[in-house]
């Protein structure tokens, strides 16, 4: 796969990932809807009900769920499906904020700062960012530093056209200019692949989800839901709605597991391929395999990158994880990174082939 | 219904052409943007070399050849640069290259220097550069290389000359100049 067809893969993932976003949040808002607000559900009876009434209802439900032929209510709840709209909206909104407001609250939450000019470290990794941008043929990013000791780094924002990229403080001290080059080059393959763009969408479904799954957690002890659906499954369509009540709940207890393990699919193998095309960049793939060799040697947990929303971004898991350097099932679940040891191998390999570049 | 499929085979040529056209400007444009970069690092060293002689040239007193080697190649190569020739430009900005880069090793042996902050923050900057440049010609090559591909390329050749497209020069670093581009001798027995 070149970086390509990477870039048209992550944009494509990235508009997939949006709409399936929106499809979650429809649902979650429509189930909010038939059990929390008692609407009919499409293309369910219930008993009592009395004649057909169409009185312009059940045109308005047509449209707002592309089904027709409905009976109206009994209960006299609400038929508008504020659940469905709130969702609806909320999806965009969400979606709009983490796409302006993201990269920043990335870099705020790992407590960056602006690389300072005036530090000699920090104006070399100012200069070892702008080179690997003129060799990479984007604008320069915004360079941060994140006050920490452990080696690590990470990049963040929606284009080349603005993104960001930041380095711990402690990278810069351990590696020298030529790892730096290295890191900054594999960083910037992120970047150039639009790997940033599709993990910032990422981390605003994750945020979002885990939100709402707390919402709900709560709601339930409230006893909104229970009330709710006691008082239904005596209609014919009682068993499918209990089936969707199921689903939709199911859905909402497991769904910060399921954020998880999304996040962790997508950025697995866009590490062996970021250190590829990075290696390309810079053409000098030991520098790389050298700085990852330092990362490792320090492995102890990264308190300013631990947390879901920067981790599965940076060049080396900062959780420090047990998995890491492990193979198999679990660790292929449970793992944002591949194992160091393997990329550094893959590194040494390239290294060896001059002419496969 | 011969007239029909002559005006559609003509106005397939045409959109072919059309869109042929329009890529290969673009990579034009791109070719000569991508050497304005080279540029913009180009001149960034010319003006960094006199502060690194001046500030190096009271301890490496006994390294004049090698500081005179570097003045004498800067000042070839903003001669080469008022020109346009990109072979010419690039067979004097690999001498000045290659002159620079003895410079920098042989400073490693004046710990003096090394303790400078000052030096030391200039020799950042004429190292960044001398990445800068080197990334920037890199750069440049590939896209040249498209741009000179997609004018090579069946059935493009058939008309691309025809329509004023000259394939790009490369910036490449002369053969005499790539022998000694390998790691400078240090001689260190005093």
């Amino acid at each position: 796969m070149n970086i390509y067809e990477q870039q048209a893969s992550n944009k494509r993932q990235t508009a997939a990932l949006m709409l399936l976003f929106f499809v979650f949040f429809l649902f979650l808002g429509l189930g909010f809807d038939v059990f929390v607000l008692g609407m009919p559900v499409p293309g369910t009876r219930v008993e009592a009900a009395g004649p057909v009434v169409d009185d312009g209802y059940a045109g308005n439900y047509g449209r707002y769920a592309g089904l027709r032929g409905y009976y109206a209510p009994v209960r006299g709840r609400t038929n508008f499906p504020w659940g469905t709209m709130a969702g609806v909206i909320a999806a965009a909104v969400i979606m709009i904020a983490s796409l302006v407001q993201g990269p920043e609250m990335v870099l705020s939450s790992a407590m960056a700062r602006r690389a300072d000019p005036a530090d000699p470290k920090e104006r070399q990794l100012l200069n070892v960012v702008e080179e690997i941008s003129i060799a990479a043929g984007v604008p320069m990013p915004q360079v941060y530093v994140v006050p920490d000791a452990d080696p690590n780094a990470f990049a963040t924002g929606f284009s080349p056209d603005k993104s960001f990229i930041a380095f711990t403080r402690g990278s810069l001290d351990a590696l020298n200019r030529e790892e730096l080059q290295g890191v900054a080059a594999h960083e910037m393959s992120h970047i150039r692949n639009y790997d940033i763009r599709l993990v910032t969408m990422i981390s605003a479904l994750c945020g979002a989800i885990v939100l709402l799954s707390d919402f709900a957690k709560r709601s339930m002890r409230g006893g909104i839901i229970p009330s709710s659906g006691s008082s239904r499954g005596k209609g014919k369509g009682g068993g499918a709605m209990m089936f969707v009540f199921a689903i939709w709940l199911v859905l909402l207890l497991l769904a910060p597991v399921i954020s998880r393990l999304m996040a962790v699919a997508v950025s697995r193998r866009r590490e062996y391929l970021a250190d590829a095309s990075g290696a390309e960049l810079t053409r000098n793939p030991l520098a790389l395999a050298r700085a990852l060799e330092k990362i490792r040697g320090s492995s102890a947990p990264t308190a300013a990158l631990n947390h879901d929303g920067v981790a599965h971004m940076c060049i080396a898991d900062p959780r420090g994880s047990y998995f890491d350097d492990k193979e198999g099932f679990a660790a292929d679940l449970l793992s944002t990174h591949p194992p160091l040891e393997k990329r550094i191998l893959a590194l040494k390999m390239m290294a060896y082939q001059p002419t496969n570049a | 219904m011969v007239a029909i499929i002559l005006v559609a085979v003509i106005a397939l040529l045409g959109g072919w052409l059309a869109v042929m056209f329009n890529s290969l400007v673009s990579l034009r444009n791109r070719v000569a943007n991508a050497f304005k970069q080279i540029d913009v690092q180009l001149k960034r060293r010319y003006d960094l070399i006199p502060n690194l002689v001046s500030a190096v040239k009271g301890e490496m007193k006994f390294e004049s050849e090698t500081l005179e080697r570097v003045i004498k190649a800067r000042a070839a190569a903003v001669a080469a640069s008022a020109g346009a020739s990109v072979a010419d430009i690039s067979k004097k900005e690999g001498e000045l290259s290659q002159a620079l880069g003895r410079l920098i090793a042989l400073s490693e042996n004046y710990p003096n220097l090394k303790a400078s902050d000052a030096v030391r923050g200039l020799m950042e900057e004429l190292t960044s550069t001398e990445n800068k440049i080197a990334f920037a010609r890199q750069f440049y090559n590939d896209i040249v290389t498209a741009f000179n591909t997609s004018q090579q390329v069946f059935p493009n050749n058939l008309v691309a000359a025809a329509l004023g497209f000259k394939p790009a020069e490369l910036f490449e670093i002369p053969e005499s100049a790539k022998q000694e581009r390998e790691v400078p001798k240090v001689d260190l027995s005093v």
